[in-house]
């Protein structure tokens, strides 16, 4: 392979190439799903390219083909070459990607069990066993239980001098039971370990049997028929606790998309949008109450985005982005990690925050998530509910929006609970609760500790043209928030 | 791409090594070039090869699917059995009963020169002028300029064999000034029928007439939809309700409600791939011809759409050809969606607006509650008030959750003109035309 990459470089260079970079990817993943009792869908996929991404002439071309051949690295090099001339056409600036990184080695996921070392027969059984379990209650018209399994074997190398060979493995599982009124034309759903089918960890086969799916189902088939007893959500302003997995999924939209200093540099603006978190506030802004801190983690074992380097070659690093509450940190690439330095001058790193991923071989590396954490507090789950005058306890996503620059965002949760008197109390549906974002956080009042945090895993996050779906992590445990807006479906 | 003999070849040569009882070989095979353009420059611009063969077996009713990229005949093979070990390994899906057999199928031809022989310079220049344009006027331009080659082929073990090539172009901007944004888009077969420069002046003049807007109470309004919001009825009716995986498992709107009035009686939305107006695709993943399906007919919940599976649980249906690649979590899926036309005008439907709201597009929209088609979302990139039939000035953006069926329940206008927009995945496309509907209720708003 490096006879490959090689020749790839060197006739970038000899092209009039400033720089290129290579990545050849062996992307290798299954899935399964179970539903109703049959196996509805089981596939075994395999996908391998290469990129080449080159800056000439001051400008950026990425060209990728599926077929590793000489021949093939030689046109898909004159490609990208070809396409970063025509960029150059209309540049205003030339790309500034700052000081060369040239890191060599190695690094693969560690597991226990390779997911692909375990027998079909085993993963079909813990399947079977669990969604049968989600059958237990009657009423529960849809029961799907699912695996996904990852593995990706990566290189990449530059004209710098950079050589890295990387090994990510991922297990996923889940488990949801949907249950129907037909009378009342409802529909109400559970999901167990996380919403959408299934948690995702860095991690072998020993993820899923951690999650104990059979020994869950019957609970989340009994959740999903009572929500359709359950009382609405009231309307009004009130207190809430919202639990890991929710809180997850609020971390990642109105804290990780709006610290991608692409984002906020304008390169987003044509699909996902740009960011409120603009350069002046680097340092000053009041995101959120002094409590509350959070925490860029590309090293944090077991969590989807973590790595021994990202997609240009810089090493896996921990980054504070708000610290008591004040916003001091973006995710940034090589070259925006310039771009912040020239607006803010030495108070912003000086290099890279490695937080460049790409999606496959055929995609380039843009600033993507790594494991954005909300570090944890010092309140224990029963204190935190017992102290809670009167409130509302959610829990598990449902339903998600936020506005282009990540300020107004409505989310639901598939159940949430009274809190009266600092107690649970009734079971709610249709649960759902908005707001804008520095008000939000600058609400947060308690946040359990580390005895109720880990690290979850959104493994489909949405960015780019063409689109691109990455893998983040989120590090949360339960918190509160005071005087927020619920109940806004009638 | 491969060619129609070397894609049967190819096809040939598995199914006749294949073992199983019924075997079916998907190819997809494409060229996709995209240039990004954001603060007026050429940011990223990429080009990607690719062909995926899809093998599925089918042992009893035990099915196994294994797709590679490698079409070395050594890879081919390996995957191939490993489609086999799949499937020998499951249980018996009682549900599944055959891949379809051969039907004929329409030959009709989706593909332009043009667009298949775009340069990246042509790519540069069409990308170019929307970006020369917005920093003559002072703002700033991003988007996305594409355009793509793909291949498909089909083939099974009971004789299916198809082949269509099609292409496609679609140039998307956002303009920005300091307070305000616009949007255009435009998508075509052939990229020398699309006009960059009035996608720029369209988007140029949004942004520049959105300038400085104010704040607005949120509550019910009258709205004006352009073509780019009601796109997102459309995809969110498909999304929860127009599959018959909704219908099965009881979650789709249409469930207990076929021959029923459900919306406005000028309402009728259908599915047509032969429809020229569209992107057509002559036949499904499955290789089944794909057929119109009238999925609402002024205003009666008429059908949905089915693949051979979600046919195959039904007594007396058949799969109407929308199925995509197997497995599909998804299920079958409307992919050439129209929303039929009225004969109202955007001037009109202005004109007879006391007190509302113009809206050009959503964003970020999910189904909150999605039995009754309730969706929360953004508005973005061009909202106005309207007042005494006039634009009145823009507006900061809002905040909505609203049922889409009862909004279709309060339909005012329809508009006369279709516009062609990119639907999902990559293939096929909606065409709809602008909309006014009454009682549209905002929730919450945000700070621009």
């Amino acid at each position: 392979m490096r006879t490959l990459t090689d020749r790839a470089l060197n006739l970038a260079k000899v092209q009039g190439a400033s720089y290129a970079d290579i990545r050849v990817i062996v992307r290798r993943t299954q899935g399964i799903t179970v539903k109703n009792g049959v196996v509805e869908g089981l596939s075994d996929n395999e996908s391998q390219g290469f990129g080449v991404r080159v800056v000439v002439d001051g400008a950026w071309g990425f060209a990728s083909s599926a077929i590793l051949t000489p021949a093939e690295v030689d046109r898909v090099t004159a490609l990208a070459v070809q396409i970063a001339r025509a960029s150059a056409m209309f540049k205003v600036h030339d790309v500034d990607l700052g000081p060369p990184v040239a890191h060599v080695g190695s690094y693969r996921t560690p597991v226990e069990i390779d997911p692909w070392d375990v027998p079909l027969e085993q993963k079909l059984d813990l399947l079977l066993r669990a969604e049968e379990g989600l059958r237990t209650t009657p009423g529960v018209m849809v029961s799907s239980a699912s695996v996904a399994l990852w593995r990706e074997e990566k290189l990449f190398a530059n004209t710098e001098g950079a050589y890295v060979e990387q090994e990510i493995i991922e297990s996923g599982g889940g488990i949801t039971a949907t249950a129907v009124d037909r009378q009342k034309g409802e529909v109400q759903k559970r999901s167990y370990p996380n919403a959408f089918a299934r948690d995702q960890r860095q991690e072998g086969w020993e993820a899923i049997l951690s999650m104990d799916l059979p020994g869950n189902a019957p609970r989340v088939g009994e959740e999903a028929v009572a929500l359709l007893s359950a009382d609405q959500c009231p309307s009004g302003v009130t207190t809430i606790i919202l639990d890991a997995t929710q809180l997850a999924l609020q971390v990642h939209e109105s804290c990780g998309h709006p610290i991608e200093l692409d984002r906020v540099f304008g390169t987003e603006a044509s699909y996902a949008g740009t960011s409120f978190l603009t350069p002046e506030k680097y340092g000053s802004f009041r995101y959120g109450s002094d409590i509350v801190n959070m925490t860029a983690d590309a090293t944090i074992p077991g969590g989807l985005g973590t790595f021994g380097w990202d997609d240009e070659g810089v090493p896996a690093q921990r980054v504070p982005i708000v610290r008591n509450g004040i916003f001091c940190g973006y995710l940034t690439s090589r070259e925006t990690a310039q771009q912040l330095r020239d607006i803010v001058g030495d108070t912003a790193p000086e290099a890279s925050g490695g937080a460049m991923r790409a999606d496959g071989w055929n995609r380039i590396p843009i600033i993507r998530m790594t494991n954005v954490n909300l570090e944890p507090g010092e309140w224990e789950f029963d204190d935190l509910i017992a102290d809670t005058d009167d409130g509302i306890y959610m829990e598990m996503n449902k339903s998600w929006s936020i506005d282009d620059k990540r300020l107004n965002f409505q989310f639901g949760t598939e159940i949430a609970y009274e809190i009266k008197n600092g107690k649970m109390g009734r079971m709610l549906k249709n649960a759902t609760y908005t707001g804008i974002t520095p008000q939000f956080w600058a609400s947060c009042d308690a946040i359990c500790n580390r005895d109720h945090w880990r690290v979850w895993g959104t493994p489909n996050c949405g960015k780019g043209q063409p689109g691109q779906s990455a893998h983040t992590g989120h590090g949360t445990a339960p918190a509160r928030f005071r005087d927020i807006q619920v109940g806004m479906i009638k | 791409m491969l060619g129609e003999r070397r894609l049967k070849e190819l096809a040939d040569g598995i199914l006749a090594r294949s073992t199983a009882d019924q075997t079916e070989v998907v190819v997809l095979a494409g060229d996709t070039y995209l240039t990004r353009f954001a603060n007026s420059t050429i940011h990223q611009n990429v080009a990607e090869t690719d062909t995926e063969v899809r093998i599925r077996v089918v042992l009893g009713t035990r099915v196994g699917v294994a797709t590679t990229n490698n079409l070395d005949d050594e890879a081919l093979e390996s995957t191939l059995e490993n489609a086999l070990s799949i499937a020998r390994l499951q249980p018996e899906n009682p549900d599944f009963k055959s891949l379809p057999g051969p039907q004929p199928l329409p030959d009709y031809s989706a593909f332009s020169q043009a667009t298949a022989a775009c340069t990246p310079e042509e790519r540069a220049e069409g990308a170019g002028a929307i970006c020369l344009m917005a920093r003559d006027a002072g703002v700033v331009a991003s988007g996305a300029l594409t355009t793509s080659v793909l291949e498909v082929g089909v083939a099974n073990s009971l004789g299916v064999f198809g082949r269509f090539s099609t292409t496609r172009a679609e140039i998307s901007t956002v303009i920005m000034s300091d307070t305000s944004a616009g949007y255009a888009s435009d998508m075509a077969l052939d990229v020398s029928e699309l006009d960059f420069e009035a996608i720029g002046r369209e988007a140029v003049g949004k942004c520049l007439q959105s300038q400085n807007p104010r704040s607005i109470e949120p509550g019910e309004y009258t709205v004006v939809l352009e073509p780019y919001a009601v796109q997102d009825l459309i995809a969110m009716m498909t999304y929860t309700g127009f599959s018959a995986v909704a219908m099965q498992e009881g979650r789709s709107f249409m469930v207990g409600k076929i021959g029923e009035q459900i919306v406005d009686p000028r309402v009728s939305i259908w599915d047509d791939a032969s429809d020229p107006r569209g992107l057509p695709l002559p036949f499904d993943f499955e290789g089944v011809p794909k057929q119109r399906v009238d999925l609402i007919e002024k205003g009666v919940a008429r059908g949905v759409v089915y693949d051979s599976y979600r046919a195959g649980k039904e007594e007396g249906k058949a799969s109407t050809g929308h199925a995509l690649p197997a497995p599909n979590s998804f299920g079958p899926f409307p992919l050439n969606t129209f929303f039929g036309a009225g004969d109202a005008t955007l001037e009109e439907m202005i004109s007879s607006t006391e007190r509302g709201l113009y809206i050009t597009r959503f964003h970020y929209t999910r189904p909150a509650e999605p039995t009754k088609v309730v969706v929360t979302g953004m508005t973005r990139d061009g909202t106005f008030l309207i007042e005494n039939g006039k634009i009145a000035y823009p507006v900061k953006n809002l905040r909505f959750t609203q049922s889409y069926l009862e909004a279709l329940n309060h339909v005012e206008m329809i508009g006369r003109d279709y516009r062609l927009l990119s639907g999902m995945g990559g293939l096929g496309g909606t065409v709809q035309p602008a909309l006014k509907l009454g009682g549209f209720t905002f929730t919450g708003a945000t700070e621009f």
